[in-house]
């Protein structure tokens, strides 16, 4: 889960990174207020979780609070990468003398917790690996000592960190450390972290994405999620325990195990459709879950028709088919389904589907031109 | 001969009287699994899977009675770490875990303190380990497998079960069938099984199946072009799956241009392993290098 930057910034300062914190608002007044209590020239920066909200005109700056209500008013309600912006952070201004780059990530290939640090910040850490990988450090922790001073000086000496500055960079790699340990974070960026033209050293933006798995512990942090940046599909399926990625095609797709949902989407595409959907239903999945997800498809309407391709495995097929007989008649909207069941029990649930006139399918390949020439016909044929 | 689990696994599963890991425990005795303890904190004494499996306390006076071999895991992700540190710190040589949803800093941990200790960990979040006709160890189902002389990994679960029932149905058997866990930390990588299966004397064929992230399927690439003569095939998931859903900006650096299906695909071509469109092409890319 990612977290929004003054959220971001929130837990930081609580790790002790200095920052210029600022105030949140929702509405132009509010944001001319918070401009008038900071005093001085704001920077007015949408909250959203998609990327380019700089170039989208999401980040502004204001020389006065009438001029900050002016670029909120701008701001709000802009869409982003499909996103509606309806919070801002209000923040002073700073003069940037300096920007570095500066990260721990989870790093799956070196089994450790990685710094990432480069003196060419304020631009996209991608862009820096693709043009000058060597201006990168990576650094990771070993897991039995965490981060020792040596380490804190090895990244500060690479980024050509000022003396008078070392001890101020410590606290910034020390608190960002603290904040990923303690949010178990997949993920804690600070970029830029700037030097002020008065020499002082300040996060400008940041971003903290949380491990999924160790939210449960983290009930302060569950609370922080933006419910206005998931697609409100994505916020009924991850309540109904269904793991659901929306796209733009006219396939939805329902299958059981991430992998072989993927596999699907590449399959509908490979017969030339489009999926409308990543869906795994998960485990040992009921009729009521099955429900849920056949909702949950069908809620876009770019719907056309729906690839069910379910790997009993010891799951039993005939159960599964009685769920999805038994959830289609609950549905509101009527589009040809083709169903696929394998493994136990596999006969039983296909003469199950067949009774209920749902188009069956032996193999997957089958399977995907049948829903792709489905969804090609008429909406409701079949 | 197999690798990991064979006729000489003396299993144990922690979790053995838990919802999960009592109907698998009985698929696995039904395989012919050895299944020689089962260990639930709290129910030491009594007995599971129709008193054919004696249940103890810890993990430690299980191995004692039983001298178990390997363990195979199903309790709960808030208490499954523990669970692995115990397991290896009774001196099990192999750990199989099937929980999902372990958190990732957790799993360093265990990760770190088993390597050093020697330990095997297949898993997290995986199906586990089959030696068809031998021992099945985890979850996935005995019914798809035909004995042959394929081995196959795989991070994927049910992808896993698709490739593998469309081997048996074209009439090409499996000797070992391994898979790995599609977490950011796993104990056991593409190479370290690649390495097993390549060793092998039983295995002539070797099935990879990944998946888009991370770069161990170009690890394994470069391990296939170095050390592995025997015939190959692939599949690799997520051709069209969005790019950057899961991934913030520090992580599309781990995998630099690697991580697509794309490259993973391309690396492994370059290494020489026939790369299928659909997992039902795995087969007949197998005979077509000549595996019969």
């Amino acid at each position: 889960m990612k977290l929004q930057e003054y959220r971001s910034k929130e837990i930081l300062a609580r790790h002790g990174v200095p920052l210029l914190a600022g105030e949140v608002a929702t509405t132009p007044e509010e944001a001319r207020g918070a401009a008038a209590r900071i005093g001085g020239p704001v920077v007015v920066k949408a909250q959203v979780l998609v990327g380019g909200r700089g170039k989208a005109g999401g980040v502004k700056l204001a020389a006065t609070p009438a001029e900050a209500e002016q670029r909120a008013r701008e701001i709000l309600g802009l869409d982003i990468k499909g996103v509606t912006v309806r919070t801002l952070l209000v923040a002073p201004a700073a003069d940037i003398a300096k920007e570095y780059y500066l990260a721990l990530i989870l790093d799956r290939a070196a089994k450790a917790v990685t710094i990432i640090a480069s003196a060419e910040g304020g631009v996209e850490i991608e862009e820096t690996a693709r043009t000058s990988p060597e201006a990168i450090l990576r650094l990771p922790l070993d897991p039995l000592i965490g981060l020792q001073e040596f380490g804190v000086r090895r990244v500060g000496f690479f980024l050509g960190i000022p003396a008078e500055l070392r001890r101020d960079f410590a606290s910034v790699l020390r608190g960002l450390t603290d904040a990923f340990f303690g949010t178990d974070a997949d993920l804690a960026e600070i970029n830029p972290l700037v030097v002020t033209q008065t020499g002082e050293l300040l996060a400008l933006d940041a971003k903290i994405v949380l491990d999924d798995s160790a939210l449960p512990r983290h009930p302060e942090l569950e609370a922080m999620r933006d419910l206005n940046e998931e697609e409100p599909a994505e916020t009924a399926a991850r309540e109904a325990g269904i793991s659901f990625i929306k796209l733009d095609g006219t396939i939805g797709c329902m299958v059981n195990g991430a992998g072989l949902a993927m596999t699907t989407m590449d399959l509908v595409k490979l017969a030339g459709g489009e999926p409308a959907n990543f869906l795994d239903i998960g485990g040992g999945a009921k009729a009521d879950r099955v429900a849920a997800a056949f909702r949950i498809i069908l809620d876009d309407p770019n719907v056309r028709a729906i690839l069910v391709n379910i790997f009993g495995g010891i799951t039993r097929g005939d159960e599964v088919a009685h769920g999805i007989v038994e959830a289609r008649s609950t549905l509101e909207r009527e589009v040809p389904m083709v169903v696929r069941i394998v493994g136990t029990n596999a006969a039983q649930a296909a003469e199950i589907l067949r009774q209920a006139n749902l188009i069956t399918a032996e193999s997957l390949d089958d399977a995907a031109a049948k829903a792709v020439a489905a969804a090609s016909g008429a909406p409701g044929s079949a | 001969m197999s690798i990991l689990v064979g006729r000489d696994t003396r299993l144990l599963v922690q979790g053995i009287t838990g919802r999960e890991g009592e109907f698998h425990s009985h698929a696995m005795l039904d395989y012919g699994t050895q299944i020689v303890a089962g260990v639930t904190p709290g129910k030491g004494g009594q007995s599971a899977l129709d008193y054919r499996v004696p249940v103890y306390d810890t993990v430690v006076e299980a191995v004692a009675q039983t001298g178990a071999n390997a363990s195979c895991i199903f309790v709960p992700a808030a208490f499954a770490p523990d669970a692995m540190l115990e397991a290896a710190d009774a001196g099990l040589p192999l750990v199989i875990c099937i929980t999902e949803g372990i958190p990732a800093l957790d799993m360093l941990r265990v990760y770190h303190v088993l390597r050093a200790k020697g330990v095997r960990l297949i898993g997290p979040n995986c199906p586990g380990a089959t030696t068809v006709g031998e021992a099945k160890v985890g979850i996935i189902p005995g019914t798809i497998h035909r004995p042959g002389p394929v081995g196959l990994v795989s991070r994927s679960g049910t992808l896993t079960y698709e490739v593998v029932q469309a081997m048996t149905d074209a009439g090409l058997g499996q000797t070992t069938c391994v898979g790995i866990g599609g977490d950011p930390i796993v104990g056991t990588s593409f190479v370290d099984v690649l390495d097993l299966l390549n060793r092998d004397p039983a295995t002539e064929a070797i099935v990879l199946i990944g998946e888009i992230g991370g770069e161990d399927e170009e690890r394994a690439a470069a391990f296939c072009a170095a050390e592995v003569r025997k015939p190959m095939a692939a599949f690799i998931a997520g051709r069209t799956a969005p790019p950057g859903r899961r991934m913030g900006h520090a992580g599309a650096i781990i995998s630099g241009g690697a991580g697509t299906a794309e490259s993973k695909r391309a690396a492994l071509e370059a290494a020489g392993v026939r790369v299928a469109d659909s997992p039902s092409r795995i087969p007949s890319l197998l005979r077509e290098a000549g595996v019969r």
